[in-house]
């Protein structure tokens, strides 16, 4: 009870702070936005080799990857905001008093779960548009993904945050997280043309499942194992990172 | 209202290869009593913030023990941070966030009912004057302003004790003297102070006893007027024209003078009653042929203690 209590607490602050400051949504969208624009309608001839003959098509295999991208890169660099929060003593602050660790970090990143179905949502309502179709539970079941991808990832770069504690050591390493990540998890092009030894490595990629398992959905194959393997191992994941960061939190730092 | 026995903690730094332990507190054992603002006093480094953060539960001791407030500090540190507030040297404001809502959301966090944490920010914001910029972002405060946020935002909760960590470093004369005030004022209310300062007057002048800290050790301990008693008396310096070891060697040898330390062109000399052997050391120096460049008197001060007790000044550490 205390737990939901103090989370909805740190919760409430964080998404005032948020809404105070709306570009975040402008920025979040604008990126996905030229995605959809100046990459997709290069996708319909290169997925060729899989079937693809229509822009709905290709959305349907593009889309849930390009969200999937959102959440991944989304929640990686959260720790930015974490890092000037502790130089104002904000976490200091906080630590003094007898609020639960684990609120502290999980009303962080709710809301960061928050923010990024917003902008998942608007993307979809966009490629909606450009003739992406899709049913609504199994849409659902790609949000479920993309919030646990999003509550692990900002977890991992808070942990990472108050070992770290400076934004110079922060940035090179999240990017040198993010890029094998990207390139291994079939997000940009699905790896099925991909040679033997390449498929293997992205086997032990997580989010290569989380993207398959999303593909699935999206294609409306809901029974397909990919659905529940991603979301299985998303879940498991999350649970590990989000573990770790409540004990950073709680350790005390100096 | 707060015992520590034996506290310690060492930290690891690495400089290069090499790592290195560093001893920054090395045995701490205080008394602060109830109602009392009691100052850590001491040179940048000496251990203060570090003694403060243990007993504010934000970083483990390696060794020894303390009471806070009546909680065991190891064994409950959750019931410590219930009644205890503490604010650091930093600040712990946001700048997008305004004054009240940083008081609101402080008072929460100690799980106090939002209508009673709203009353409390409103009665926090008049006592320190801040009711004017309570709605406004926290950036567009003065330091004088920004500090005071951050000592209403520690004492929200109503603490028997609060931590002040250097409160009034680097505010202009007049803030300082106004954040004397206020901290009087939490005494008034029944709360125990304790800050860490390295400022002699500020020592001298708020707190009612205080602890000199050095090298993570604790070298003295009393009210500032006891901790000055100890120098007995009063204080002589002696400047001379010409070199300062002939001066010493003929006043050193006169029986009032309790001890002496030769300076750079002449001597500094603890004595019990300045006013009477004033004239005693003009006629001793004028006997031996010393010219006299000027003599000053004063009551010892705190940097005397110091000085005693470390064999430098606080200034120059």
């Amino acid at each position: 009870m205390k737990l939901v209590r103090d989370t909805w607490l740190i919760f409430q602050r964080q998404f005032l702070l948020l809404v105070r400051q709306p570009v975040w949504l402008f920025v979040g969208v604008f990126q996905p936005v030229m995605y959809l624009l100046l990459f997709a309608p290069l996708l319909k001839p290169a997925l060729s080799y899989l079937g693809v003959t229509t822009n709905a098509e290709a959305y349907r295999i593009f889309v849930p990857g390009l969200l999937v991208l959102l959440a991944i890169f989304g929640g990686l660099f959260q720790g930015f905001g974490l890092i000037a929060e502790l130089r104002a003593g904000v976490i200091e602050r906080s630590r003094v008093t007898p609020i639960s660790r684990l609120a502290l970090l999980l009303g962080r990143s709710l809301r960061d779960v928050v923010s990024l179905i917003a902008q998942a949502v608007i993307i979809t309502l966009l490629a909606l548009a450009f003739g992406l179709s899709v049913y609504i539970l199994d849409l659902l079941l790609t949000y479920l993904m993309l919030a646990l991808i999003a509550l692990m990832t900002s977890a991992l770069s808070y942990g990472i945050a108050l070992v770290v504690k400076s934004e110079d050591a922060l940035a090179p390493l999240m990017n040198t997280i993010a890029q094998p990540v990207l390139l291994l998890s079939g997000i940009l092009l699905p790896l099925a043309s991909a040679p033997g030894w390449l498929q293997a490595i992205a086997d032990w990629n997580p989010f290569s499942w989380a993207v398959d398992g999303a593909r699935a959905l999206f294609a409306g194959d809901l029974g397909n194992d990919a659905v529940w393997q991603g979301l299985g191992i998303m879940a498991v994941i999350t649970v590990l990172a989000v573990t770790w960061a409540a004990r950073e939190f709680a350790r005390s730092v100096r | 209202m707060i015992e520590t026995r034996g506290l310690r903690k060492s930290f690891r730094s690495r400089q290069g290869r090499e790592q290195r332990t560093v001893d920054a507190v090395r045995g701490v054992d205080l008394v602060v009593r109830e109602g009392e603002i009691f100052g850590f006093l001491g040179p940048n480094g000496a251990g203060k913030t570090t003694t403060l953060r243990m007993l504010a539960t934000l970083i483990e001791p390696d060794g020894g023990e303390a009471t806070v407030a009546g909680a065991n500090l190891r064994t409950e540190p959750g019931e410590v941070r219930r009644r205890i507030g503490y604010v650091a040297q930093g600040g712990s404001t946001w700048d997008e966030s305004t004054a009240r809502e940083e008081l609101v959301l402080q008072a929460r966090m100690y799980g106090i009912g939002k209508a009673e944490a709203q009353r409390r920010a409103t009665r926090a914001l008049a006592a320190f004057q801040l009711t004017e910029y309570a709605d406004r972002k926290c950036k567009t405060y003065s330091g004088g302003q920004r500090r005071r946020v951050d000592i209403a935002l520690g004492i929200i909760h109503e603490p028997k004790v609060v931590f002040l960590d250097e409160p009034t470093t680097g505010l202009d004369p007049q803030s300082r003297a106004h954040m004397w005030d206020e901290i009087r004022r939490l005494r008034a209310e029944g709360m125990t102070i304790f800050i860490t300062t390295h400022y002699l007057d500020e020592a001298d002048a708020l707190c009612d006893r205080i602890a000199i800290m050095d090298h993570g050790e604790i070298v003295a301990e009393g009210t500032p007027a006891e901790l000055k008693r100890e120098i007995s008396g009063d204080v002589v310096l002696v400047s001379v024209d010409g070199p300062a070891t002939a001066a010493a060697k003929v006043l050193e040898a006169e029986p009032y003078v309790n001890r002496m330390e030769t300076l750079d062109g002449g001597v500094r000399l603890y004595v019990n009653d300045g006013s009477r052997e004033m004239p005693q050391i003009l006629r001793t120096l004028d006997a031996a042929g010393i010219m006299l460049d000027s003599i000053e008197l004063h009551r010892p001060s705190l940097d005397d203690v110091f000085l005693t007790k470390t064999g430098r000044s606080l200034r120059e550490s």
